[in-house]
């Protein structure tokens, strides 16, 4: 078995596995900081009408079964869906897609409960140091680090770790759209169990190794 | 000490309110540019809250304060609130280093003046602490900390609550300084303090605040040496429980 793993391990297919789960998994989380971030700090920062709303339906999307996603992103990349014309289904734009959706409202609930968190005198302190309401926020959010990490650690998590979304949007074809989860449950059925193994070996180092990233960037900040 | 007659705020018919709570009910208060204006009052009289309509933290709930004869407009326009620093009763330190914190009003007006903080810090005796994080410094420290990251900027307008609280007194000394510096500059200062003795050496002109009215406002001495109101007396005398 573990002479089967470290061939499997060997394998040139598997860098492309790999690779492909990255750039997917990656381009994903970096639209959801891009867009949940902002969105997350504006939400934690201000008080208007339906904040409780939005908070209700960010929570909400915390919990959102990625097979769901999937199916409602399938739905609209389909050919008779509304963004059929793209022609996304099943490419890899389709798994970014799907994985952003997953990732959003991790970041930006998770960045809303940091900012909220930090002591609202400090916010009055800032400003009457002369901090223009940009520069106020860009602070808050700045004090709000640790918990902005964390919420990105948590929105990598959740994703690179995802199977449903991306094998239904994706297709799981190979050398176009397979990702690590999707060669394993793939590996698995066919009963191929130390090439399973090696791809969850893989997935696991790939985790540890950007959440150590993250963290040292975490680090540094403080 | 001879500060300039211009009018740098005015207080007009101010009712503040917290909820059903009147917390200042003050129908005038004018502060002079470049005088020093001590604030006296027991805790709860509004002391505090004073400062934050005078920084344009929150808006009157009727009134208006006027700045240099115009009421002040919200939001407060940045040229404005810049020209008006608090350093707060319970000051709050950003999770930066010591330095950085006293840099900070100057990086927000995209300055860079690493004499004008080193020197700061060399005089409120903190240089030792420079590169040490903010906030795991004791109370005193964060207190002179605060102060120097009010003055680094040098604003035209200090509102100071309770500068020198809690400190010994070679540290009270330092921060005294500081501020007869900052009057010397021809600063205008509003000092709220719960020490009568330092009201009586730094304020030009002394106010006595009660449950959100002024009880009595005067030259510091006349205050001081001849109060006219009975409970500026009784204050003084230490005779009012609160």
């Amino acid at each position: 078995m573990i002479d089967n793993i470290l061939r499997a391990l060997g394998d040139p297919a598997l860098m492309a596995v790999v690779s492909l789960t990255f750039r997917v998994t990656g381009s994903a989380l970096l639209i959801a900081i891009a867009l949940g971030v902002p969105i997350g700090a504006l939400a934690g920062l201000t008080r208007f009408p339906g904040r409780r709303l939005v908070t209700l339906v960010l929570y909400t999307g915390m919990g959102l079964p990625p097979v769901v996603v999937g199916l409602v992103v399938y739905i609209l990349l389909s050919r008779s869906g509304p963004l059929g014309p793209l022609g996304w289904l099943f490419t890899p734009a389709a798994m970014v897609a799907a994985q952003t959706i997953i990732a959003f409202p991790l970041v930006a609930a998770l960045t809303m409960s940091a900012v909220d968190a930090v002591d609202p005198d400090l916010r009055l302190q800032v400003r009457a140091l002369g901090a223009t309401r940009w520069q106020t926020g860009w602070t808050v959010l700045r004090e709000a680090r640790i918990g902005v990490t964390a919420a990105i650690v948590a929105a990598f998590g959740g994703i690179i770790s995802e199977v449903g979304a991306v094998m239904l949007v994706g297709g799981n074809i190979e050398g176009h759209t397979r990702v690590l989860t999707t060669a394993i449950v793939l590996s698995t059925r066919q009963g191929d169990f130390a090439l399973a193994m090696a791809l969850g070996i893989v997935l696991l180092l790939l985790a540890l190794g950007a959440n150590a990233v993250l963290l040292q960037l975490q680090g540094r900040s403080r | 000490m001879s500060p300039a007659r211009n009018a740098e705020f005015e207080v007009i018919d101010v009712r503040h309110r917290y909820g059903a709570r009147t917390v200042l009910d003050m129908p005038r208060l004018d502060i002079t540019g470049g005088e020093t204006l001590g604030i006296i009052g027991p805790s709860g009289s509004g002391k505090s809250t004073l400062l934050r309509l005078l920084q344009g933290l929150e808006r009157p709930t009727e009134g208006a304060v006027h700045v240099c004869g115009a009421p002040m407009p919200f939001p407060v326009p940045l040229l404005l609130s810049r020209r008006v620093t608090t350093v707060f009763q319970r000051p709050l330190m950003l999770d930066r280093s010591v330095r950085d914190n006293v840099a900070f009003g100057l990086q927000v007006r995209g300055r860079r003046d690493g004499a004008a903080v080193d020197a700061l810090l060399d005089r409120l005796a903190l240089s030792a602490l420079a590169s040490a994080p903010a906030r795991h410094l004791s109370g005193g420290e964060i207190q002179r900390v605060a102060l120097a990251r009010a003055m680094a900027f040098d604003p035209e307008v200090l509102l100071l609550d309770e500068p020198a609280a809690n400190l010994d007194p070679a540290n009270v000394a330092r921060v005294e300084a500081i501020i007869r510096d900052a009057q010397a500059r021809g600063r205008t200062i509003v000092l709220v303090t719960h020490n009568t003795h330092e009201a009586r050496r730094l304020a030009h002109k002394t106010l006595l605040l009660m449950e959100g009215t002024v009880v009595e406002v005067n030259a510091t001495a006349t205050l001081f040496e001849s109060p006219s109101d009975p409970r500026t007396r009784a204050f003084l005398a230490g005779e009012l429980v609160y």
